[in-house]
């Protein structure tokens, strides 16, 4: 470093370090590393994708630090290596999920046809068939599992939000609450298993069993949702109400309900999303069919997560068709959740409100 | 029919030139101009004078064990305007909040006294603070109208919210009558169905003063209405509230001591001796006497500018 150091004016002090970087610095860090990077892996005969990208994030963050230090000044020099290192982290996160996707969708188009949603797989053993029976028992148990778990979520996120106060209750509900959203769904097949046999005996299958059991998981996460939009939406406009001479009940129906709709609309969305793809409490208690049965209250019901499972494990002969319709379940489930998004984000964008 | 409509629109032009006109002057204090001598039509779209008498006798608030406001006595008369004023903390919002019993919502906040509003005591046991609280209107420092209702819906809510069985005439004209009676209605009236949210700041004060004189209480109460409004959109409010004393009992707590000056007839001063201490009222009067000659000195300090 050079300059005029010992003249300190007013201008001078503005100006970090004395030479200026190339627009494109970051680039060629990141691109210098990587050449770097492939070099030294080759040299040592290792090379590997994952090596490859983190060493290049490492080598292209430490770079741009001591090229930034020499060239321009410490704060500079933290913003760029701040910058590469976050950028790169969320580039790293995307990895698998790309990959994911990509597994999915290039293994799953084999067998994405007419046939796939409109036969079923009874007497399926090598190539055709389909997964018509699967889908229709996914909406059958997710839309039941919906329509049970989000009155309830619903009405016990008012009771905590609106009722609750500061009671012991509340309190003890909450954390209650909290502890259901960590148990593992398996318990909850369990547990809805353990229900209706006491009433239907032992080896009872029901859709409807599977539906209690995701009614189970998907009641705390609507809860915990529903809470944080009512706790966002502003006590003034409650006061507003009340100030009308409007009764709590119907405060919290025609005003604080109406303000959260978009953000309740999410959370439940989100929730379906989140137990649509359950596999281990459906096995134990909806069981494994290759029939259509679109009666919740009759018998077996097959549903898109458990035939995955059952094609992949116990695949025909040949096995090649069974592994094709697992990974096409696979695309259909994903495309099921990503149109519920797409649902919710819609519903945000036309009714939301914005909640100050 | 002809002719009314042209009153209408004179009416609406000496509004406008009204609050235009008198920026830096105080409002006239002279009831409004009757829109039209004849009675008929749009005299129903006038406001009923349901203006009722105040009066607290040894009221003492709490939150919790916090005493707030100690032994507050006064009367706040129909058809005036009382302003509150004292500095911050000293209980005047909380006593304020007590007349439509909005304290209680806080959790864990009593009030002990009478409040009678035309010789009912609002704090007996049988009184349901719903009711009250349709009685006693209030109108808050930040606007709020309701965000996912329309100007109309905001202005129809009191009745939506409460009453379920009102015809859409009758809907229309109490929309229309509270829209004008808040100097909104020329304004607003080509696009009622849309989000309240929409209008400035201002307008949606005016709305929101539109939504509380719909359900035609008795008493208005204002807490700092325009503590987050513009100069221009505050005198607005002020002479709208000259205004709105023909109707209703007004009460106003405020910080902006030319505003008390302008805009009230009552003046009452609450202070604390220190902080932790219950906010007590200090001197109720006339306005002109409590700014001019107060008995206490420290009103005289306070309205005076020389501390708070």
């Amino acid at each position: 470093m050079s300059g005029p150091a010992t003249t300190p004016s007013a201008a001078r002090s503005l100006i970090g370090g004395d030479g200026h970087m190339p627009k494109q610095a970051t680039w060629i860090a990141v691109g210098a590393a990587a050449v770097a990077v492939t070099a030294l892996l080759l040299l040592l005969g290792i090379f590997a994708w994952g090596f490859f990208a983190v060493g290049t994030m490492i080598v292209a963050s430490g770079g741009i630090y001591f090229w930034s230090r020499t060239v321009e000044d410490r704060r500079h020099a933290k913003d760029r290596v701040v910058t590469v290192s976050i950028t790169s982290a969320f580039l790293l996160a995307m990895i698998p999920l790309v990959s994911l996707i990509w597994t999915v969708v290039s293994k799953g188009i084999n067998r994405f046809d007419v046939a796939f949603f409109t036969e079923t797989a009874r007497g399926v053993i090598g190539e055709g068939g389909g997964a018509a029976h699967a889908i229709w028992g996914t909406v059958i148990i997710t839309g039941i599992a919906t329509l049970l778990s989000v009155p309830i979520g619903l009405m016990a996120a008012i009771y905590l939000n609106e009722y609750g106060g500061d009671s012991w209750l509340r309190r003890a509900l909450t954390f209650f609450v909290d502890v259901m959203t960590g148990i593992p769904s398996i318990v909850a097949g369990l547990f809805a298993y353990a229900l209706f046999e006491i009433f239907f005996g032992p080896g009872i299958r029901l859709g409807v069993m599977g539906s209690v059991a995701l009614m189970v998981l998907m009641i705390p996460i609507v809860i915990r949702s529903s809470e944080e939009i009512l706790k966002i939406v502003p006590n003034h406009l409650r006061e507003a109400s009340y100030a009308l001479g409007t009764p709590k009940w119907k405060t919290i129906t025609k005003v604080v309900l109406p303000t959260a709709l978009a953000g309740l609309v999410t959370g439940i969305m989100l929730a379906i999303a989140r137990i649509i793809g359950e596999t281990a409490p459906l096995l134990v208690t909806t069981g494994v069919t290759d029939s259509m049965n679109i009666d919740p209250f009759d018998g077996r019901m097959q549903n898109l997560a458990v035939y995955a499972f059952n094609e992949y494990k116990n695949p025909g002969v040949p096995p090649e068709p069974s592994l094709d319709r697992a990974w096409t379940a696979v695309l259909v489930l994903i495309l099921i959740v990503m149109i519920l998004n797409l649902g919710a984000r819609f519903v945000y964008r036309r009714y939301g409100t914005e909640i100050r | 029919m002809e002719e009314e409509r042209k009153e209408m629109m004179e009416s609406s032009t000496q509004d406008r030139a009204r609050r235009e006109a008198d920026a830096p002057v105080a409002p006239s204090l002279e009831p409004a101009p009757a829109p039209s001598p004849s009675g008929k039509g749009w005299g129903s779209h006038k406001l009923d004078n349901t203006a009722k008498t105040v009066e607290a006798k040894g009221v003492d608030l709490y939150y919790g064990d916090f005493h707030a406001v100690a032994d507050v006595s006064m009367t706040i008369p129909p058809n005036k305007v009382t302003a509150l004023v004292g500095s911050s903390g000293c209980g005047k919002t909380t006593f304020l909040r007590a007349i439509n019993r909005m304290h209680e919502l806080t959790p864990g906040a009593y009030a002990t006294g009478v409040i009678e509003i035309d010789g009912q005591d609002i704090y007996a046991r049988n009184v349901d603070p719903v009711e009250v609280r349709r009685l006693v209107g209030m109108v808050f420092q930040a606007p709020n109208p309701f965000p996912t209702m329309s100007i109309y819906e905001n202005t129809a809510a009191g009745l939506n919210l409460n009453s379920s069985k009102v015809s859409k005439s009758e809907k229309d004209e109490v929309v229309e009558r509270s829209l004008r009676g808040a100097h909104l209605w020329d304004e607003v009236k080509d696009r009622l169905d849309k989000p309240g949210s929409g209008l400035s700041g201002g307008q949606q004060q005016r709305l929101c003063i539109a939504r509380a004189i719909a359900v035609e209480p008795e008493v208005l109460l204002m807490d700092e209405p325009c503590s987050a409004l513009d100069p221009v959109a505050t005198l607005a409010i002020e002479d709208l509230i000259q205004e709105l004393k023909n109707n209703f009992t007004i009460a106003i707590v405020t910080h902006n001591m030319q505003q008390a000056s302008r805009a009230s007839d009552y003046t009452a001063f609450f202070n604390l001796e220190k902080s932790g201490d219950p906010g007590r009222l200090i001197e109720i009067g006339e306005t002109t006497k409590i700014f001019s000659n107060p008995e206490k000195k420290e009103t005289e300090d306070y309205v005076s500018g020389r501390f708070g």
